[in-house]
């Protein structure tokens, strides 16, 4: 094997796996440097920040940044955090590399698609982050890209041209990478799962990416379409979400017919399933690690996966809640309003239960579990401003203020992530053989705690103010002055938040050359990840939670022992 | 244990900011306002309640299992638990969207009385226009072609029609205070959205709709007009005022306005 069949473009789903998360590394560390950029700039507007005028010459003339640099970097931002990251990580990252090895499976089924469906997603990094150097510059209408702004071209605004084409089609091609994807995770966990794992055996984590898969598969077919309609919409003449008589610009378009209501539609039915894409996957992490480290095992199993199906389906009846103020009929808001908040029963199912797990627990408080049980209460958090927005008439104010930015930061963004470093530091050790520092973990964790409370809960308060989000500048109303105190707090304690990851990147580079060398199995837990590589297939006899057993030998069993005797 | 310690310490911390109010709603001015606030309120509580109970529950459970040695018991569960957990969140949800969706048919259901004055209400980069209908009480019609901004014709109103000769357009919105008005959304190029704060009331103009938002402001006064919906580079400037006049100085300004059309 060269070094280019074993480490590029390989097809083994150990090497893809890792491929995924040092891609979504990267990917998250330049979304983060984008929102400490945008921070500094929302604080100090007026000031000449010198960097600024080193990574922008023209846009930053002076070290001012320009509206539409600011807006261009928010836009970057968001799609990076939720594609490239909050969509990467847990599912392209951790459910390769530990999907076959939980199942007992050799590889995915279509080792070759795995590998086209990473290099298309590296793909489509590349050509979003090109976005940036193009002319006129990335593209400034929100990861969501709503037209008619995002349809029209460059009359629309710096980086509405090529920046905008780039974006569309960087996310067709993400769109592709993830059906493969979907339909490769589908495909193993339904035929490749070795004797005696009933899909009922199966640990959590299997099934949450077993319903992520499902969820990729219906969502990303259509923001596919929808990409491509936009595309044409820009590149082709057509009016697909362009009506009669636009006036941009002083110019007058010659199209008509189309509905810019129609690109909403088909965006949230993808956009909001994505947001269970984004934690579904960590639910099943914080499942199993709160399981592992409280040595009991999860409460409600059967409860759990049927919430997991309850949420992913009901997730794709719920767009509309994205949509209350849009101009779509006010009758439609109260149905979705209905299903919006009935998804808050299988959520609150879950919490009920990891609640259940530790309860009575033998509590292990190793890093790896302080950020599962930080999950929790986050999500928790998260989801009760979610309550409140979810009822039109309170989304009627709400409705993109910064009390939507904090909601979907904390729900989305901060459990996910949370999730996802649960995931590092209890699976580091069998991805690189070498335990991660506690020591330092502990330390990056107990300030990013602080810091994603310090950063999100103040932007409720700006949002009750009425504070409006996307604006580069809050020097023009009269009533924002009183929220810039807030915004230089959220700033200070984002650069601390920012600062500490550090930490964590140099935790695991120290890892890989001095961390302690981990055992096969060094949380004892009971999935078949942790037994040492064999060339027999292995047959399982019991569930993925046997913690604790009456009467066992030990407090776990792992899923192919068949006495515990 | 430290980190029960501090999950209690940041609970009670999330929960005193929302209790101080220091940043906070801005007074309302309509009957509708006072709703939504106290809906809100409503809503405060319960989630509050409910925030600070699970957020020290999750602390207690660390703090009283933490590792001593003890031996864990063995639970897989409780079928009558999930039951009676389902059945109690689906009844709070449930009575959640029962309890606000007064409100929002309030807003959108109730249905336009032709006595409501209308205003047009327009969006494009960056700034807002409205129009008055005039002493006739009639829109004249418009053509996009005829937009000019600096010759006064924000809506594109061509000279030879009658109705549209007496139509007022201005760059600020006036409404008489106490009455209904029905504001016509329009936008003529991208997404904007018209949101007052002290009416507590948001709505989208979307290009190629006609979208009819009834307010009614209370208390004179003069408010900020704030655009929610990312329209472009100069989205944070888009910017206009309420200015909610007593009723009768109301009419002696449009009547005037009119004579001047004239």
């Amino acid at each position: 094997m060269s070094f280019l069949s074993r480490y590029i473009f390989s097809t083994n789903h150990k090497t893809i796996g890792i491929q995924y998360f040092v891609l979504a590394l990267t990917a998250a560390l330049l979304g983060t440097a984008l929102s400490v950029l945008m921070r500094l700039h929302l604080t100090y507007p007026e000031a000449k920040i010198r960097l600024f005028e080193i990574l922008w010459p023209n846009a930053a003339a002076g070290g001012v940044m320009t509206p539409e640099l600011y807006l261009s970097l928010m836009t970057m931002h968001g799609t990076i955090m939720v594609f490239f990251v909050l969509t990467t990580v847990p599912q392209g990252g951790f459910g390769n590399f530990f999907l076959p090895l939980q199942i007992g499976a050799e590889d995915m089924a279509f080792p070759r698609i795995n590998m086209l469906s990473f290099w298309a997603t590296a793909l489509a990094f590349l050509v979003l982050c090109s976005a940036f150097v193009v002319e006129g510059g990335a593209p400034l209408a929100g990861w969501t890209a709503y037209p008619p702004l995002s349809a029209v071209g460059s009359i629309a605004g710096p980086g509405m041209g090529k920046g905008m084409t780039l974006w569309v089609v960087s996310i067709a091609l993400f769109c592709a990478a993830s059906l493969m994807g979907a339909i490769n995770f589908i495909t193993t966990i339904l035929e490749m799962r070795t004797r005696g794992m009933s899909l009922f055996r199966m640990p959590l984590t299997c099934w949450a990416w077993l319903v992520t898969a499902l969820i990729s598969l219906f969502a990303f077919a259509v923001l596919f379409a929808a990409g491509i309609l936009l595309l044409l919409d820009r590149e082709a003449g057509t009016s697909f979400f362009l009506p009669a008589g636009l006036v941009i610009n002083d110019r007058i378009l010659d199209r008509k017919g189309g509905s810019p209501l129609l690109w909403q539609h088909l965006f949230w039915f993808f956009g909001h399933p994505e947001v269970y894409i984004a934690i579904l996957p960590g639910m099943g992490v914080v499942s199993t690690v709160l399981s592992v480290f409280s040595r009991k095992p999860v409460f409600g199993y059967r409860a759990m996966v049927w919430a997991m199906l309850a949420i992913g389906f009901l997730g794709f009846l719920v767009w509309g809640h994205h949509m209350f103020i849009s101009g779509m009929s006010p009758y439609s808001s109260l149905a979705f309003s209905v299903l919006t908040l009935a998804i808050g029963v299988p959520s609150a199912v879950k919490t009920f239960n990891w609640l259940g797990t530790i309860l009575g627990g033998r509590l292990h408080l190793e890093t790896a579990m302080l950020w599962a049980l930080a999950f929790v209460s986050v999500f928790v958090t998260g989801g009760l401003s979610g309550i409140a927005l979810g009822q039109p008439a309170l989304d009627m104010y709400f409705h993109d203020t910064y009390f939507v930015v904090g909601h979907f930061h904390i729900i989305m963004g901060v459990a996910a992530v949370f999730s996802i470093l649960a995931g590092t530091f209890y699976w580091w050790p069998k991805m690189t053989g070498r335990m991660l520092s506690e020591t330092l973990g502990r330390v990056h964790f107990y300030v990013t705690f602080l810091g994603v409370y310090a950063v999100f809960i103040p932007m409720h308060f700006a949002g009750i103010v009425g504070n409006p989000r996307r604006y580069s500048d809050f020097g023009q109303f009269e009533f924002l002055k009183d929220v810039q105190g807030l915004h230089k707090f959220i700033t200070h304690a984002a650069f601390l938040t920012a600062a500490v990851q550090l930490l964590f990147i140099f935790n695991l580079i120290w890892s890989l050359y001095r961390g302690k060398k981990a055992g096969d199995n060094p949380w004892n837990a009971t999935t078949l990840e942790w037994l040492p590589p064999s060339h027999q297939p292995h047959i399982v006899v019991r569930g993925a939670y046997d913690y604790s057993v009456p009467g066992a030998r030990r407090d776990f069993l792992m899923q192919n022992e068949s006495n515990g005797q | 244990m430290f980190f029960a310690i501090l999950l209690w310490i940041t609970a009670f911390a999330v929960a005193a900011g929302f209790f101080v109010k220091r940043w906070w709603f801005p007074p309302p001015i309509s009957r509708h306002a006072m709703a939504f606030d106290s809906l809100f309120a409503a809503n405060l509580i319960a989630g509050g309640i409910i925030f600070l109970a699970v957020q020290l529950a999750l602390g207690f459970v660390i703090f009283r299992y933490r590792d001593r040695g003890q031996r864990a018991t063995f639970s897989t569960g409780s079928t009558r638990l999930e039951i009676i957990l389902i059945s109690l969140t689906a009844i709070l949800f449930l009575g959640a969207v029962a309890a606000s969706s007064g409100l929002w048919s309030a807003v959108h259901f109730t249905s336009m009385q032709s006595s409501d004055l209308k205003i047009e209400t327009a969006g494009k980069q960056f700034a807002w226009s409205f129009r008055y209908p005039g002493p006739d009480g009639k829109f004249g019609k418009t053509d996009v072609r005829l937009i000019n901004d600096a010759a006064g014709n924000p809506f594109g109103i061509p000279d030879d029609d009658a109705a549209g000769k007496d139509d007022i357009a201005t760059s600020a919105l006036r409404i008489p205070a106490g009455r209904p008005v029905q504001l016509l959304l329009h936008s003529h190029d991208v997404l904007h959205n018209f949101f007052v704060r002290e009416l507590r009331v948001k709505q989208d103009l979307v290009p190629g709709m006609e979208i009819p938002l009834r307010i009614q402001a209370d208390k004179t006064g003069e408010y900020e007009i704030a655009c929610s919906e990312l329209c472009g580079l100069g989205h944070h400037q888009m910017r206009s005022v309420l200015i909610v006049m007593p009723a009768a100085e109301f009419d002696a300004w449009l009547a005037q306005q009119g004579k001047r059309k004239q």
